[in-house]
């Protein structure tokens, strides 16, 4: 078998860790675990290493033959260097990608910070929810004095929303 | 501000003087950002990276808090001055590889600093010294606030800031510490430490990051996730993991001046010793020699005012340090003569180690608690 890192070298050294639940397994080879500083297994983060390695077959699964339209980036690219080529590459390998978030993060929807710019888009978009349905109510009631109002809130909005 | 002001002004978090700082060296945050449908650097093609780099350096250095900053561009930066930003950790390892298309913008206060084109657009990292990881997440979340608003930043609603690595979606943000641990190393209870904070979803490494060895008993620890859980919840988490080790060091030190008191000032005693008459020394060995005297300073075996040159010597006795220091560049049989040089000098007026002291303090049941400036 051979070492997961540098995929030359016979692999020596076989950890299998648990964390949190979840088993992770990673070979090495001598020089690679010396280098990555696996002395003591126990006190050693595997998923560290794991990346570009578990990291790839899964991607592999979502996306067989995918490139990403916005940067070219294909799915053997990632395997080679455990990196994604752009934001974009989130939405092109988005569903092999949820698997392996899922495995690595505490959580699979972030929680944090948002720019100013996304509170902007959230807070729009949900107007324009809010006027879309009441537009639908208004035509299925032939309340048309209404609608037309309400239609000329949704162009203004989206014009918004595109600045 | 010139290379030669960042060599000779040290930085604040190397001075010491946060809290906990016996014990924690430095706590630092840092955020990854990219541009929004732009080719991450380790995928865009020279001309792209460069492109990126002209569009964010000129936004990082009109920050109020860049004002007299140092900002050079990757390849203007010689080999050896690279590896002194690293051995300070302003830039990482990574970046120190990188020339043209990325660039390094920090503070005068070396408490900031910007990398462009390290494996994301943009890597800002706040350092401080001691225990400080609220206050090093609030100046680089303020910078990363006013930069927002200029730049367009990659984000998704549900995945939050996407990164080049999937590592670091989410926040994109990790905070860590460099904890100085001789009293757990010492009384071999490191591991069963290192195994329980894995447990808990945070890592462990050495102490220059990722894959490298634990050296001087400096150990850093940091959250190895990034989504799914707030900034500030993160912060704090690590803050009372941290917490919780400083006490486990306490313990530690307390349970070997009672128990193993005889190791320990036969550690002390050899460390003062090779350190004094050495000529010939490694930087791992000096790292290692130079943990235990400043132990020796933190149970009172060495005068207070010992402990700023132990500290200074930890950055000055490194490699690159070392031959920009000397202007030279030196081959590694004249670095360790060097400094086996620097450190007899330096320790030439250091009194010897005085056990008695801390035997006293002992009696009374504790040693020095750690100053809290906090």
């Amino acid at each position: 078998m051979l070492c997961d890192v540098c995929k030359c070298n016979e692999a020596t050294v076989f950890l299998t860790q648990i964390l949190e639940g979840k088993m992770q397994k990673v070979n090495l080879c001598d020089a690679c675990s010396k280098e990555k500083g696996v002395q003591d297994p126990t006190g050693f983060a595997l998923a560290d290493l794991l990346l570009g390695i578990g990291a790839a077959e899964e991607i592999e699964k979502g996306a067989p033959s995918q490139k990403c339209p916005v940067c070219g980036f294909t799915q053997a690219d990632f395997k080679k260097t455990g990196r994604l080529g752009c934001s974009g590459c989130y939405v092109t390998f988005a569903e092999g990608l949820g698997s392996l978030l899922k495995a690595m993060h505490k959580g699979t929807e972030h929680v944090g910070k948002l720019p100013q710019r996304a509170h902007r888009e959230i807070e729009l978009g949900d107007r324009m929810r809010a006027l879309t349905e009441d537009l639908e109510k208004a035509v299925a009631d032939e309340n048309y004095e209404s609608a037309a109002a309400l239609r000329d809130k949704i162009k203004q909005l989206a014009h918004e929303k595109a600045i | 501000m010139k290379f030669e002001n960042v060599m000779a002004t040290g930085g604040e978090w190397l001075r010491g003087e946060g809290p906990h700082h016996q014990i924690v060296i430095s706590s630092r945050v840092r955020l990854a950002r990219n541009l929004r449908q732009r080719a991450f650097p380790g995928w865009a093609k020279k001309a792209e990276r460069t492109q990126i780099l002209e569009l964010i350096k000129p936004r990082v250095e009109e920050l109020t808090e860049m004002q007299d900053s140092f900002s050079e561009l990757l390849q203007d930066l010689s080999a050896l001055e690279k590896q002194v930003l690293v051995e300070r950790h302003l830039i990482s390892r990574e970046h120190a590889a990188k020339s043209v298309g990325s660039a390094v913008i920090m503070n005068r206060r070396q408490t900031l600093s910007i990398m462009v084109n390290e494996e994301d657009h943009l890597r800002m990292q706040s350092i401080r010294s001691g225990l400080q990881l609220k206050s090093a997440f609030k100046l680089v979340d303020k910078v990363d606030s006013t930069l927002e608003g200029k730049l367009d930043f990659a984000y998704d609603a549900r995945l939050g800031y996407l990164t080049a690595c999937p590592t670091n979606v989410g926040t994109g943000m990790r905070a860590s510490a460099m904890l100085h641990l001789p009293g757990l190393v010492l009384s071999e209870m490191i591991n069963q430490v290192i195994q329980a904070v894995n447990k808990i979803g945070l890592a462990v490494r050495g102490l220059y990051g990722e894959g490298t060895e634990a050296m001087g008993n400096l150990f850093q620890i940091s959250n190895q996730t990034t989504l799914g859980e707030k900034e500030d919840e993160i912060v704090s988490r690590l803050s009372k993991v941290i917490e919780t080790i400083i006490e486990k060091e306490h313990d530690a030190r307390q349970m070997l001046i009672q128990k193993k008191s005889n190791t320990l000032w036969d550690q002390i005693g050899r460390a003062y010793g090779v350190l004094t008459f050495a000529h010939a020394m490694t930087s791992k060995e000096a790292l290692n020699l130079l943990s235990i005297i400043k132990l020796g300073v933190d149970l009172g075996a060495f005068p207070e005012d010992r402990r700023l040159p132990i500290d200074e010597l930890f950055i000055d006795t490194q490699p690159a340090h070392l031959q920009k220091s000397s202007q030279q560049k030196l081959n590694a049989e004249e670095r360790d003569h060097l400094r086996a040089q620097i450190i007899r000098e330096r320790l030439r007026v250091f009194p010897k180690p005085d056990i008695s002291k801390v035997a006293r303090e002992s009696e009374n049941g504790s040693t020095p608690e750690p100053q809290n400036n906090e």
